[in-house]
């Protein structure tokens, strides 16, 4: 029937390319993200991100090795070494030794260097400094360079945030927390919703209606009209701070949603099945057992992973209710805000971080979408 | 103990509890309290009929009650009353709520709220619209759907750290690494700017990033919505002559406007509670203060129960009508 609208080849090309531009749009913040944190900070601060697919033409400044490095040789005095020392070889195309004239020589010229004696700097970046005194002064030579750098990647970022006991804005201590709190927040709610649900799907008793137009209501009420009264109470009852008070609280704020997608399925499984059960002697504990729960398998899927996203996600449910001032229970989401606090220029730091704390989410969401959207069908179009 | 167990543990409780509770309760109201045997039998079977459904019921209301229907209660309260230093309280009737009023900051997290409230629903619902429509007519359409569909993965925090490298700033003489600076200066811009800290325009610089991820959503409802179109109705109108614009905005869109509310109005709830987004990025700082994080700062920066429940209750007031309008149709249906 489409097909018949978009005859015009023209209106289909259209179609095609705003398609395109749309998803780009989409994708293309992401992908800035997932590609910086490949990158070293020297690279991410040196030029964007998109131009690190290809070879790239880019002024360095690079330094010479340091004057304890040099040697006496026909009574001239030399320094020797690679510019790149350490890292991917590259093409210069010019050099200078000022900063105001970065592109004076070609590779293999002689330059005459300010505070005497000359340096000559190769294709590859194999330099020579020579003077007929003893270089002096504790740092090298600055060079500049013009050189075609090829593209390249490191995961050092990923082994630093990720792996490295010694960082103490890593991010392993808080993965852990963030999966510590939300595991117990998603498997919980489950099972008290499905209960819940099963009552107001197939139970008849006075009441019923008002109480899943009580639950609708609550689907909207913002969650920050209970933070300082459940604090004072989770203070009360002396829990505090702390994982059951994040439990407690992802539990509460999950329940209608919960309730209400469950419902929602529930009531249309088919009748019979259940009236038969019934007929059958089965008690109305085993009919939810053995019938609904594995029935309902999709719907129970579909709050999962929406509790799971949320969860995982959250920040503000945390900050309230979890992290004290030790810090020790923070999660990543806390974590990375203080990063960018702290941290704002260190982008191989955040976008790692960042990236770290986004990949579960990803891969939650890319593992099973058709549930997700099975979900949220469920809980808007009604 | 390690956390993780404790969490390991706290799942298995969690579990076997609810599964006792449910298992044992049921076990006690039909062997103890109403056995099906005996000389009131029926009977017994009718009233345990009565009780199980609040049986059933019993641990979710508890919680509902505890964790959501309550806090709307004592927040109403604690807006009307002033902390004491020794634990009490005592009642001050509208005083939190004018101390706020008369608070620039406020009026300036309401206006820039409102502004929200105006441009990311409709913003996410056109582009929503505009990718369902689209995706629908291509081959690749369902790739396209889910790369647009991602970022409800991924979270607020974690987008606003996506956002700011887009909006990232360096001084003029440096290659810009921010993509939109990049542009800016690529298409003539002379003086990059900080995009984050110019008033009035940076609270759009912060819906962008909502609407990239609610848009998704809009998307992912509204497509469904389309192809529940009977066939029938465009076909009539193709016979008739219509171009595809029309069939889009005469035909598809009037039939599908329930689902376009519901999306909207499902948004501009996300939009009232938008708080980390702001949180991480700007904080509020150069006029792009919202309600949700200027009862933040109130609650646990500056440590004011009082203004911080009168700002929530803002907050709540915001959402009634949507709230009254969604029970009104849940309710509708039902009959």
């Amino acid at each position: 029937m489409d097909g018949m609208v978009g005859k015009k080849s023209s209106l289909v090309w259209a179609v095609h390319l705003s398609l395109a531009a749309l998803v780009l749009l989409w994708l293309f913040p992401t992908a800035g993200l997932f590609v910086s944190s490949f990158r070293t900070g020297d690279q991410i601060a040196s030029s964007g991100w998109w131009k690190s697919m290809v070879s790239s033409e880019q002024n360095l400044t690079l330094r010479s090795a340091a004057p304890t490095e040099q040697q006496e040789v026909d009574g001239k005095f030399v320094i020797e070494g690679n510019l790149f020392d350490g890292r991917e070889a590259s093409d210069i195309s010019v050099w200078g030794v000022s900063s105001k004239a970065i592109a004076d020589y070609k590779p293999g010229d002689t330059a005459e260097l300010r505070k005497g004696g000359t340096a000559s700097v190769q294709t590859n970046g194999d330099y020579r400094l020579e003077h007929t005194e003893a270089f002096t002064g504790k740092r090298g030579t600055r060079i500049f360079v013009t050189a075609t750098i090829a593209p390249e990647f490191t995961t050092e970022n990923y082994k630093n945030v990720l792996f490295n006991p010694n960082n103490r804005e890593g991010m392993a201590k808080a993965f852990m927390n963030t999966l510590t709190v939300t595991i117990p927040a998603t498997i919980i709610p489950i099972l008290i919703a499905a209960f819940a649900a099963y009552a107001l799907a197939w139970m008849d008793f006075p009441g019923r209606a008002l109480l899943i137009a009580v639950v609708v209501g609550l689907l909207v009420v913002p969650l920050q009209l209970a933070l300082i009264p459940l604090l004072k109470f989770h203070n009360q009852i002396g829990i505090g701070k702390g994982y059951i008070g994040a439990w407690l609280a992802h539990t509460g704020f999950g329940l209608p949603l919960a309730i209400y997608l469950l419902r929602n399925y529930m009531v249309g499984l088919p009748r019979d099945i259940i009236e038969n059960a019934r007929v059958d002697g089965a008690t109305e504990f085993q009919i939810f057992t053995k019938i609904i729960l594995p029935l309902s398998f999709p719907a129970l899927a579909s709050f999962a992973i929406f509790q799971f996203l949320w969860t995982w996600n959250d920040l503000l449910v945390s900050l309230v209710f979890l992290i004290d001032s030790t810090g020790e229970t923070t999660v990543m989401t806390k974590q990375i805000v203080e990063l960018l606090g702290t941290r704002g220029g260190n982008w191989e730091i955040l976008a790692t971080s960042a990236f770290v704390s986004i990949a579960v989410p990803l891969i939650v969401f890319f593992a099973m979408q058709k549930y997700l959207v099975r979900g949220l069908l469920a809980g808007s179009v009604k | 103990m390690h956390p993780v167990f404790q969490g390991l543990l706290t799942i298995l409780i969690g579990v076997s509890g609810c599964v006792g509770y449910f298992y044992f309760s049921n076990l006690f109201l039909d062997k103890v309290l109403f056995p099906a045997s005996g000389p009131n039998a029926g009977r017994n079977i009718n009233r345990a009929n009565i009780v199980r459904p609040w049986l059933f019921l019993f641990p979710a209301l508890a919680a509902l009650g505890l964790y959501l229907a309550y806090p709307v209660v004592e927040t109403l309260r604690l807006s009307l009353t002033e902390r004491l230093p020794n634990n009490q309280s005592q009642f001050v009737g509208l005083a939190n709520y004018k101390q706020m009023m008369a608070e620039p900051k406020f009026w300036e997290a309401l206006k820039n709220n409102m502004l929200w409230l105006l441009v990311v629903p409709a913003m996410s619902t056109v582009f929503g619209l505009l990718a369902a429509q689209l995706s629908d007519r291509v081959k690749w359409g369902n790739i396209a759907k889910s790369i647009i569909f991602m970022p409800m993965a991924i979270s607020f925090v974690g987008a606003a750290v996506i956002w700011k490298l887009v909006y990232d700033t360096r001084p003029v003489e440096q290659d810009q690494i921010g993509v939109l600076n990049a542009l800016y200066l690529y298409f003539g811009g002379t003086e990059p700017n900080t995009w984050l800290t110019i008033p009035f325009w940076n609270s759009f610089f912060l819906m962008a990033v909502l609407i990239w991820i609610q848009t998704g959503f809009a998307m992912v409802i509204l497509s469904a919505a389309l192809r529940g179109i009977p066939e029938e109705t465009i076909e009539a109108a193709i016979v008739d002559g219509a171009n595809p614009f029309q069939i889009f905005f005469k035909i598809k869109v009037p039939q599908i406007m329930g689902t376009i509310v519901v999306v909207w109005t499902t948004i501009t709830i996300v939009v009232l509670k938008v708080f980390d987004i702001v949180f991480a990025m700007t904080n509020g700082q150069w006029e792009t203060q919202v309600l949700a994080n200027y009862m933040y700062d109130k609650m646990f920066r500056a440590n004011d129960w009082g203004v911080g429940s009168a700002s929530a209750m803002i907050i709540m007031l915001l959402v009634t009508p949507i709230l009254v309008w969604n029970v009104y149709n849940a309710r509708k249906e039902m009959r």
